[in-house]
């Protein structure tokens, strides 16, 4: 356990220090989001209207932006290899990846997810059931994200590989916060977020660590 | 008159492998590497490129599997639970590890709980106490070497697995390694390294991989 909060703590110092993929994937989100009021004109209806699924949709697509770096960095100076030896299992390694990848993208997406909500005209009282879809949606991202990059680790290609095997499985996600976003008795879209959390929950961070000691061997 | 104890000799094995084999990619890299360390032994692996000396290497870590043979570690498959088999190794591999934006003091600090008197003295293990508060880099490339083999210092492992150490070394670098890991021996630790370059390991073993038991 002590090693494992070790990793954790490498990962935050290690985001600390390069601090341009965390900044990259949150630049990335705001103004990915801001496009879309110039492509679909001003109006607050309209925009109103897609806000919940714009939100979610580029906040997804910002959160892949630093995986294909979240193990290939590690992979690539031989510092995976010091990890995978630092007496803990290989899913174990995996894991504090993905919880260090949340804590440096998905956290920093749930806080900016509320203002960029506003600018594209959503109600404020609308913002914090938007921030509850995306508190178990941002885990997710980095679950599925995580095991993904683990999957794609030393492939050809990997870069385009990554989102080709993330988004699709990205998909009930996608579809149920989105959906608990703007419904007015959201219990089975949040029961469906916390099922597939936990499916994911388990099923990431073995698979990525199957993943790692086959990309290393 | 009770006989005493008869104590433990000192030279059984601790290491041992049998008949192990490897692949990497389709290619059968060596087969039928047998040996046995006992605690203060050293074993030097010689062999042209592409020999397999890494390759045993990592698999002497554990994070390759073999496929054929076995690694037995005081009599015991060593690789029945990789997590307990990495407690005993510390691996330097032929990349360094090291993170460029990092200073070389927080390079160490990256891998454990260090307090700040084990980190010292690990940097002045290898002469890098002087650039402590450098960025990694600006380390050249046998500094680097130096600050990945400063991470000894920092192990308790009863195995060193060392690739290539020497690589970019100066000769007082060397001869400094030298007396580290005849200072490590002499406590009972081993040694396992790949090396093209002269290193000198008094009364090491020799396995040469390679050249004819290759298919």
């Amino acid at each position: 356990m002590k090693i494992f909060i070790g990793l954790i703590r490498r990962e935050l110092v290690l985001a600390l220090r390069h601090a341009g993929d965390s900044v990259a994937a949150l630049m990335f989100f705001v103004i990915a989001a801001s496009l879309f009021p110039f492509a679909l004109g001003p109006s607050a209806q309209a925009l109103t209207r897609i806000a919940p699924g714009v939100v979610w949709v580029v906040a997804l697509l910002a959160a892949l932006l630093p995986l294909n770096r979240l193990f290939g960095a590690d992979y690539e100076d031989g510092s995976l290899d010091l990890l995978m030896l630092s007496g803990i299992p290989a899913s174990a390694v995996a894991f504090a990846k993905i919880i260090g990848h949340w804590l440096t993208t998905g956290v920093p997406l749930l806080i900016a997810a509320g203002p960029v909500a506003i600018m594209l005209r959503l109600n404020g009282d609308a913002v914090p059931q938007l921030l509850a879809t995306l508190l178990p949606g941002t885990l997710l991202f980095s679950l599925v994200g995580g095991m993904s990059g683990a999957i794609t680790l030393g492939a050809r290609g990997g870069t385009i590989l990554l989102p080709l095997i993330a988004l699709p499985l990205m998909i009930p996600a996608v579809i149920f916060g989105a959906a608990g976003a703007v419904s007015s008795h959201p219990v089975s879209e949040f029961s469906m977020l916390f099922a597939l959390l936990a499916v994911f929950f388990p099923l990431a961070p073995t698979a990525a660590g199957a993943a790692l000691r086959a990309a290393l061997a | 008159m009770p006989e005493p104890a008869v104590p433990r000799p000192q030279n059984d094995p601790l290491l041992r492998a049998r008949a192990l084999a490897a692949i990497r990619g389709e290619r059968l890299v060596f087969h039928d590497v047998s040996f046995s360390l006992p605690p203060g032994g050293a074993l030097l692996l010689v062999g042209p490129n592409g020999a397999g000396k890494s390759s045993l290497l990592r698999l002497l870590a554990g994070l390759t599997p073999p496929i054929a043979g076995e690694l037995l570690w005081k009599g015991e498959n060593a690789l029945d639970d990789p997590p307990l088999h990495a407690t005993r190794v510390c691996f330097v591999g032929h990349q360094d590890a090291i993170k460029p934006g990092l200073t070389v003091t927080d390079n160490l600090y990256l891998t454990g709980r260090w307090t700040n008197a084990e980190v010292l003295a690990a940097l002045v293990s290898v002469n890098l106490e002087p650039f402590a508060a450098l960025p990694a880099r600006l380390l050249s490339s046998g500094q680097r070497r130096r600050l990945a083999l400063a991470r000894l210092a920092l192990s308790a492992a009863p195995l060193w697995l060392l690739d290539e150490p020497t690589t970019g070394l100066d000769a007082a670098s060397v001869r400094r390694l030298e007396a580290r890991c005849a200072a490590y021996r002499a406590e009972g630790g081993m040694i396992v390294a790949a090396t093209h370059l002269p290193l000198d390991l008094p009364a090491a073993q020799y396995l040469r991989l390679g050249g004819t038991n290759t298919q």
